[in-house]
């Protein structure tokens, strides 16, 4: 790709919002999942969590909009606790993107956006579909604001999803493993949005197995493993000279 | 030959089948129809309720909805009609006047709202986990998030076997006659059943066989046709190259994606 002329005056700028996670533990029954994980993601940063399946990395996610209910510690949002915060309002503050997408199959790429601003914020209906024009042409994808989900490739999906979860104006973005499931040659244009969002301000936590990703546009990168942080700081110093054992390990499988 | 002239006069006489013909379009059909699609009409919304309540969290919305399904799929329908028509009979009689159909309606709809319900249940779970999911996400509550996306999805993947349950209500609605009916309530059956008894021959209840044909049969082609259609779609599916996309994206004019390598 070569290199573009900066578009600064039509750049959508995003104010994300710092994020805290304070001694957040999560279970599923009695077997505990995530323990004790504290991280601080200043606004405008770029988080990568990384780390082994089943680390608890995924649930994290889902406890920090509460698709999973903690079971002590507490999330914090622009320094304030979101505990007391119901689950639906907070989310409306935090976007979420899936590993296999999740888009409405019977909507189309524009109807999917505008979905959420119009039934969750009560957005009227024409204004709705304006912001979700523009948010689709953001990530590319205005020519095909009318097709459905499975007319498109994985990629456009799950760039549909990232237009979907923007509409509605999050100060975090959460993103699970959002190319895992895409072909190889499709994945670089999904990171590329990502980095793009995070350099205009979206603060964002990135569950990812793509290193490279990590490395380059991460401000902070957390190795989890067995539930715990492990490890975390810039990359440069978990990639270049990992301290725990865990980690060189885990990197010496992965690099 | 013989036998075949008695044959054909006891189930194919046309003379006493046209004889029929006008009560059969003008009384039976039309009260067949209306006995059937009040009942699915009500049967559906029950069936939702039930649906809605067998796969709640809790158990004491869960536990009521199995044994209302277990109750009336598990009773003969003869059963549920007479008892619900004839023991209520009194308390309808003071609400909707005499006639029967306001309980027939009721008990076929009870007995279909079963069937529904589980229909609807096994739909809905049907619809992948994730598709809830990221309603809930995008701040929508449980119900609106089931209203709005879960629900359609679910039923639409159901239509055919709702059909069915339709076609059944049809044939089911034949029983009211037990209810006892006037001259004017008379559906497809009864109406073939009296004038057979009054001509001696049976060649009108085979003409109101072959009106209930003439609701199930196309009913069951139709649905094939959707479902058919629903499943292998009809869109031009041309493969197209995943470079193509990379181009198009490298050609886009979008603050995001426009170039800014990382």
């Amino acid at each position: 790709m070569s290199i573009a002329p900066a578009m600064s005056t039509s750049a959508p700028v995003y104010h994300g919002s710092s994020l805290d996670l304070v001694g957040l533990s999560m279970a599923y029954g009695s077997f505990d999942v995530v323990r004790d994980v504290t991280v601080h993601v200043p606004a405008g940063t770029t988080t990568c969590v990384i780390g082994p399946s089943g680390s608890g990395k995924s649930t994290l996610l889902r406890g920090i909009n509460r698709l999973h209910e903690p079971k002590s510690g507490d999330v914090l949002i622009a320094g304030e606790s979101t505990l007391g915060v119901h689950p639906d309002q907070l989310r409306r503050r935090i976007g979420l993107v899936f590993q296999h997408f999740n888009l409405f199959p019977d909507h189309t790429a524009l109807e999917n956006v505008a979905l959420a601003p119009r039934k969750v914020k009560g957005i009227p209906k024409a204004e709705a579909l304006e912001i979700a024009r523009r948010r689709l042409a953001e990530v590319g994808l205005a020519e095909r604001a009318d097709h459905r989900p499975r007319d498109l490739s994985g990629g456009q999906q799950q760039r549909v999803a990232i237009a979907r979860a923007l509409a509605m104006e999050p100060e975090v973005m959460l993103f699970d493993e959002v190319t895992s499931a895409l072909d190889p040659e499709l994945v670089k244009g999904v990171l590329n949005l990502m980095a793009a969002l995070g350099r205009r301000g979206m603060t964002m936590v990135v569950v990812t197995h793509e290193m490279n990703f990590a490395r380059k546009v991460a401000d902070q990168v957390v190795f989890m493993d067995e539930g715990e942080v492990v490890e975390s700081g810039p990359p440069a110093q978990l990639f270049d000279s990992p301290r725990s054992r865990r980690l060189q390990r885990f990197l010496s499988e992965v690099l | 030959m013989d036998w075949f002239e008695t044959i054909k006069r006891t189930f194919l006489d046309f003379d006493a089948m046209w004889q029929v013909l006008p009560q059969m379009l003008g009384t039976g059909l039309r009260n067949t129809l209306i006995i059937s699609v009040a009942a699915t009409a009500l049967g559906l919304v029950l069936g939702m309720v039930v649906a809605m309540m067998g796969i709640s969290t809790s158990r004491w919305l869960r536990i009521p909805a199995r044994i209302y399904t277990d109750v009336f799929r598990g009773l003969p329908a003869i059963l549920t009609i007479l008892l619900i028509g004839q023991g209520f009979a009194s308390f309808s009689q003071s609400i909707f006047g005499p006639s029967p159909y306001p309980l027939g309606i009721l008990a076929l709809s009870l007995i279909a709202s079963a069937y529904i319900g589980e229909i609807f249940r096994a739909g809905i779970l049907g619809v992948d986990r994730g598709q809830l999911e990221a309603c809930r996400a995008l701040g929508m509550s449980y119900p609106r998030a089931m209203r709005l996306v879960v629900v359609p999805q679910g039923v639409r993947r159901v239509l055919p076997a709702l059909v069915n349950q339709f076609i059944a209500i049809v044939k089911d609605s034949s029983l009211v006659y037990f209810l006892g009916l006037l001259v004017s309530e008379r559906e497809l059956f009864r109406v073939g059943q009296d004038a057979a008894v009054l001509t001696g021959n049976l060649s009108p209840l085979v003409l109101a066989g072959l009106f209930y044909m003439v609701i199930t049969v196309p009913l069951t082609h139709l649905v094939n046709y959707f479902d058919n259609r629903f499943r292998t779609g009809r869109r031009p599916v041309a493969p197209t190259s995943g470079l193509k996309e990379v181009n198009e994206l490298d050609d886009a004019a979008s603050p995001l994606v426009y170039g800014e390598n990382t």
